[in-house]
């Protein structure tokens, strides 16, 4: 195994090493399918002394051995390769992907009007699931004790009527209206708290400030079906949208979601050829399989693409287990980040690995 | 046979060849349901009964005639029910269902008489005549012939505020939908060979008719007859009771029963104990019955009658067999038929009846209960009548002598049915019956569980009884009621459900199809002997349980029958069945069977061709065309017995390519759509024959619990209740009666993507571990509705509120505003009462208290005020409903947890698996 990263995510077990032999480098570290072995690794940095295998990670040989390989990239999707890392830090990327990594959602809805069938729960429900495409890193969180201001707070309007006697209306995302003056309504006359005006108090127009001017707060997709109107049914409301992280509330989450899968790797422990070549070529749904000529009319298997392989085990059904191994590269992963809209995934993935910094020197501070 | 030996490979070939389609008869069953709806029983029964059965009972009691002066009289003279409508100020005005379940009112028509009639106490009077005089609500099935839902397409039915999926078959009795449960019974007016509790071979009959109800019992003891009837203080003689019915030569009793011998060597100890008690004529017969009659009270044997046995005789023994003329030949044929089948049973033990036997059975819909409940109350307000009218002219209070004011002024008949569907109570003196729980509260939670409803078949016995026969399933049920729709625990088995197809009967006029039967060549009775009765040669044809007369070929009268009734002539549910092994025909127009439609086939070739199914397609053909065509017929229990029915249409050889062993000649009928026999909370259930069972059982306990859509009028109904879920989803995998019941547009539940994983360690049993995204994002979010209702009295009244505490989402008029947030404690009716409630003559503020509506929610809970309704009741009084809305999401099942568990007293005993239960739930929901 030429692959092999010295130092991170080494053994299944200490017991597998063991009993493996001298096949630390290659069965370990390449779970095969269907064997019980877990992808997490021996974080002890002793744990193989004894056998004069140092486990503990360096610095050094990390930075020479890790490697990310960008595959795809577009607007809201991205998959990349990241090798040479543990699967502990791979599964912390991909959950702070999720739960962690802030942006904008609708949180509080003002309702002045709703006639409509939904009723104001669930449209209010329906209006915070929606994606705002925002920066949410132009804005700071809204604390329980802060006054929404033009820092922490978006507002946005929706007001749709559907005629009398007319045809019955859909209302979509895209009839959502940016008020960059904050809040149109008064407060409550009977709820007078203070000297607050409005349900916000924004101290100039967010239309003002350069970033937002310049990539004015919209829904990320017009299309949202948020309602059915029928004749004679209104909705008016303010909807304020506000900081937050998925893991208070899915709404919240950047990605719609964001996984990874570890290498496959397919091995022929024998050389196939002819009539099983072909066979085994045809059994593949993923075409990992090619037939290579070799002259004078034979022919044999070779594994040309074994990153299409979904593990799928057609290849070793009914006897293929001698000639095929199925196994996966544990420090291999391909990582897919799917964006829900209000970041571009790469700056996502870049935010992640940022808030995990930011944690490991909360970690650090906190022991010094 | 060596080459396929070496090559085990399937002949491809063979397998390949498309198997020869079938007439693919499913499209039958839409159209099928069409016709009849899904509890087409329900109407049909009820539809009878205000067609038909109403006319009945008042011709049957239609002449009033004053004791003492026998021209003062009303007589009815036409009864009709009228369309459902309402008094409101003295306005009659038309009524919906949906105003009746919102303003707790009953949908009911009023029931008008036309009547001739006297007045006044001078001797030459005048008749007069009244026309459509009221004597009475009635209230009215929905989606039966009077309602205003019949006939209404989904457009009409929406403008109604009426669900079109909504079957109807129910009441609304003051603002509840009440369904009267289908009533399960031994056949009436039947003989029922059974053991009793003793062990004793019995024959029983019970019988009904019109004017009484009686039960007649032979039973055998130390080798000698007995009977068993009321009416006698105790058992008597058979032997003397055909004595007394004139039968006094002891040979003609042996002929009757049959001329063979071991019958005769059975009746010898019987005919002995005659001759001991030294009775050998009717008169000497007729007064020993005379001492026996009346109960064992010594006050009534003072007051007894000469020639009161013969009256027992001739109106309660068998009722069911009328005498005229003082002939009593046919009872004494009834008698001895009764007497041949007792003997038959003693010496094989397999012609014993068997009470659980689907044929046995009889249905009693809500039309007959109707029609019970009606016949009383109608008897009542007559006697009540004439006893006012009596007492009137005893008085000479000539202004009172008039019927009709009497009629008007007092009638039973609105209050009475109205609290007996609205109770469930039929406390019927006059015909002897004290039934609880007759009707029920239908269950609106889902829509299948109001369907479910309707099919549901109540049982007979109390479900105490620890017996296992009336429990199990019994093959005479198939396709006629559900085989795995059931509940479990103490009426497990006994309370049942209607397959799909099931069609119950009602009665039919007798007097066309006796004559049929005479014309085909029925022998009449009276021109036999009694050696004849039993002739080797002949079958008895007994009708809805009475004999006719016998036939010399019961094939060919079978036969014939049935062909008429193809042909139309005869009505589609009269029952032919031949009992080779109790050599009878029977032939049945009774109501109450249960029977579905098969399609007839010819020696095994359906009648039904692919030409037919395609003008059906094409909306040409409807289903009675199959029925008037004679392609599809309806078999009773009883009838099914004479049939061979294919599942499918016949295939010579089976998929393995062996012979069928079925003949194909033999085959008469082939099922209309397997999947039939099950009920609609089975048809729910997706590829049932691959599971065990009770789990078919357990679903269709479950599949009422489904949360989702309930009707399509359900955000503008007033129920208790309801729990809606926010997202409901049609299932990804529909059955074909999930189609056909229209579940599929009225979802409940959501298709949950759900991981399984096999394997030991981390399996919980009975719980799920899920997403919090999925739940964040609106999975099983649903919806609770709870009314609160607040009734003002006359003298209360709603004020304004005036910022004062717990009154903020109150409206100018004092009752909670629509959308406001509704929190503990909050009042949402800002009512007062009078301090003193009689004292209406001050309104001063200071002689009010308040007597307002508050909430009592639960802290931390936000609920909602959905709607306020304000109707007034039916004594004129507003009432005040406030719908309040809360939206839930999926929670940890508290339950699980200790203290929770001990609160709602579920726990028992041992406490160390819940623990480990509970801990793991709370595990399962940390996971993002």
């Amino acid at each position: 195994m030429s692959r092999r990263v010295p130092g991170v995510g080494v053994v299944g077990g200490a017991e597998d090493f063991l009993d493996a032999g001298g096949g630390v480098e290659d069965d370990a570290l390449s779970p095969t399918v269907g064997d019980e072995q877990e992808t997490e690794g021996v974080s002890y940095s002793g744990a193989y002394a004894a056998m004069g295998v140092d486990n503990s990670l360096q610095l050094d040989s990390f930075c020479k051995n890790f490697k990310v390989v960008v595959n795809k990239l577009s607007e809201d999707e991205m998959e990349f390769d990241m090798i040479g890392i543990d699967a502990a830090l791979a599964n912390a990327f991909r959950r702070i992907l999720i739960a962690e990594v802030p942006t904008m959602a609708i949180e509080k809805v003002f309702f002045l009007d709703n006639t409509s069938v939904i009723n104001d729960e669930v449209l209010a429900h329906r209006l915070g699931l929606i994606p705002l495409a925002v920066d949410p890193r132009l804005f700071d969180d809204l604390s329980e004790n802060d006054v929404p201001n033009e820092r922490n707070t978006l507002v946005f309007k929706l007001e749709v009527s559907c005629e009398k006697g007319g045809p019955r209306r859909t209302v979509k995302s895209d009839q959502l209206k940016w008020l960059p003056n904050g809040s149109e309504l008064p407060m409550e006359l009977r709820n007078p708290s203070g000297n607050q005006k409005g349900y916000t108090s924004f101290s100039c127009s967010q239309a003002s400030l350069p970033e937002l001017s310049k990539n004015p707060p919209r829904v990320k997709h017009g299309d949202i079906i948020i309602s059915k109107l029928g004749p004679g049914q209104a909705i008016e409301l303010e909807a304020h949208a506000v900081k937050g992280i998925g893991k208070t509330h899915a709404k919240w989450s950047p990605v719609s979601t964001a996984w990874y899968r570890m290498l496959p790797e397919v091995v022929l422990l024998k050389e196939v050829r002819n009539e099983d070549a072909e066979g085994l070529a045809a059994k593949c749904p993923t075409k990992v399989f090619d037939i290579e000529d070799m002259g004078k009319g034979e022919k044999r298997a070779v594994v040309v693409n074994p990153r299409a392989c979904t593990l799928c085990r057609e290849c070793i059904r009914g006897g293929g287990e001698d000639l095929v191994e199925l196994r996966r590269v544990k420090d291999h992963f391909i990582f897919t980040i799917e964006s829900a809209g209000a970041l571009p995934p790469e700056v996502l993935f870049t935010e992640a690995v940022k808030i995990l910094e930011g944690k490991c020197e909360r970690v650090i501070s906190e022991l010094s | 046979m060596v080459a396929q030996e070496s090559d085990p490979v399937v002949d491809y070939k063979t397998l390949t060849v498309p198997v020869k389609s079938a007439v693919d008869k499913f499209d039958l069953l839409p159209a099928f349901l069409k016709v009849r709806g899904l509890v087409k029983e329900h109407i049909d029964s009820f539809n009878y009964f205000i067609d038909h059965g109403i006319h009945k009972i008042v011709e049957a009691n239609k002449r009033l005639v004053c004791v003492h002066d026998p021209t003062l009289f009303l007589e009815y003279k036409r009864i009709y029910v009228g369309n459902p409508t309402v008094h409101v100020d003295l306005v009659e005005q038309k009524i919906t269902p949906q105003m009746c379940r919102l303003s707790d009112r009953t949908y009911a028509a009023p029931i008008f008489v036309d009547v001739e009639f006297t007045k006044g106490n001078q001797p030459n009077k005048q008749i007069e005549q009244r026309q459509r005089m009221q004597i009475g609500q009635m209230p009215i099935m929905l989606r039966s012939s009077h309602c205003v839902l019949r006939g209404k397409d989904e457009a009409e039915l929406a403008k109604l505020g009426e669900c079109p999926l909504d079957p109807g078959g129910y009441f609304i009795a003051k603002g509840n939908e009440k369904v009267i449960l289908i009533q399960e019974q031994l056949s009436k007016n039947r003989i029922i060979i059974d053991r009793d509790s003793k062990g004793r071979v019995s024959a029983s009959v019970t019988s009904s008719t019109h004017e009484t109800k009686s039960k007649t019992v032979f039973f055998m003891e130390k080798d000698k007859i007995y009977l068993q009837l009321n009416q006698f203080s105790k058992p008597v003689p058979i032997m003397i009771i055909l004595k007394a019915m004139g039968i006094e030569s002891d040979q003609e009793i042996v002929q009757m029963l049959g001329r063979d011998p071991r019958y005769g060597s059975l009746l010898l100890p019987s005919i002995q104990e005659c001759y001991s008690e030294k009775i050998y004529t009717q008169k000497q017969a007729l007064d020993y019955l005379d001492e026996k009659a009346g109960s064992t009270g010594a006050a009534r044997a003072r007051i007894r009658k000469e020639g009161e046995a013969r009256k027992i005789i001739r109106d309660i023994f068998l009722a069911n067999v009328p005498v005229s003329h003082g002939n009593f030949r046919p009872k004494c044929i009834y008698a001895a038929v009764m007497l041949r089948r007792m003997m038959d049973a003693i010496l094989n033990s397999d012609t014993m009846d068997d009470k659980d036997y689907v044929g046995n059975k009889r249905l009693e819909l809500s039309g007959q209960l109707m029609s019970l409940l009606f016949e009383d109350l109608f008897k009542t307000m007559n006697t009540h009548a004439l006893e006012h009218v009596n007492s009137a002219y005893s008085k000479s209070n000539s202004a009172m002598l008039d019927f009709t004011s009497v009629l008007q002024r007092f009638s039973p008949i609105t209050q009475g049915l109205e609290r007996a569907i609205s109770t469930g109570n039929w406390d019927l003196k006059r015909f002897k019956m004290h039934r609880k729980g007759v009707s029920q509260g239908l269950c609106r939670l889902s829509f299948i569980a109001a369907l479910g409803h309707m099919t549901r078949i109540s049982p007979q016995f109390e479900k105490t009884r620890k017996v296992s026969g009336p429990r199990a399933l019994q093959p005479s049920q198939w396709g006629m009621l559900c085989p795995c729709d059931t509940p479990e625990g103490e009426a497990c088995g006994l309370t049942k459900n209607l397959a799909l197809m099931t069609h119950v009967t009602t009665d039919e006029e007798e007097g066309p199809i006796i004559s049929v039967c005479q014309s085909l060549g029925v022998q009449d009775l009276a021109s036999l002997s009694g050696e004849e009765i039993h002739s080797p040669t002949s079958f008895l044809v007994i009708f809805n349980g009475l004999i006719l007369g016998k036939h010399k070929d019961p094939k060919r009268f079978a036969n014939a029958m049935r062909k008429l009734r193809r042909k139309g002539k005869l009505g589609e549910f009269v029952s032919i069945f031949v009992n080779d092994q109790q050599r009878c025909v029977y032939v049945a127009s009774d109501g109450g069977r249960v029977c579905r439609p098969l399609v007839i086939a010819d020696e095994g070739v359906s009648r039904i061709k692919e030409h037919h199914m395609k003008e059906l397609r094409d909306g040409v053909r409807c289903f009675n065309d199959f029925l008037r065509d004679g392609l599809i017929e309806y078999l009773d229990v009883n009838e099914e017995n004479n049939a061979v029915i294919s599942l499918y249409e016949h295939q010579d050889k089976d998929l393995n390519g062996e012979k069928n062993e079925v003949d194909r000649k033999s085959i008469t009928h082939v099922e209309i759509e397997p999947f039939t026999i099950l009920g609609v909370c089975a048809g729910l259930i997706p590829y049932p024959h691959h599971n065990q069972s009770p789990r078919n059982t357990y679903q269709c306990a479950m599949g009422k619990q489904a949360m989702g859509n309930i009707a399509y009028n359900q955000l503008f109904r007033a129920d208790s209740l309801i729990y809606l879920l926010v997202y409901p989803q049609r299932p990804l995998l529909t059955t074909k009666s999930i189609e056909l019941v229209g579940y599929d547009k009225l979802g409940a539940g959501q298709n949950a993507t759900v991981a399984v994983m096999s394997y030991s360690g981390y399996d919980i049993e009975d719980a799920i571990v899920m997403n919090k995204s999925s739940l964040d994002r609106g999975f099983g979010r649903c919806i609770t509705m709870k009314k609160y209702s607040v009734l003002k009295e006359k003298t209360d009244r709603i004020i304004r509120p005036q910022n004062e505490q717990n009154k903020q989402i109150l409206d100018a008029d004092g009752i909670a505003a629509p959308g406001e947030i509704i929190r503990n404690h909050d009042i949402y009716v800002n009512k007062q009462s009078p301090k003193n409630p009689r004292d209406s003559s001050a309104l001063k503020d200071q002689v009010y208290v308040d007597s307002n509506a508050k909430y009592k929610g639960v802290e931390g809970e936000t609920t909602v005020v959905d709607r306020v309704l304000l109707c007034s009741d039916t004594d004129d009084k507003l009432s005040i409903k406030c719908i309040i809305r809360h939206t839930r999401r999926p929670e940890l099942s508290r339950i699980n947890s200790r203290e929770e568990r001990k609160r709602s007293g579920m726990e028992k005993g041992g406490v160390g698996g819940m623990e480990e239960g509970g801990a793991k739930e709370q595990k399962g929901m940390e996971e993002e």
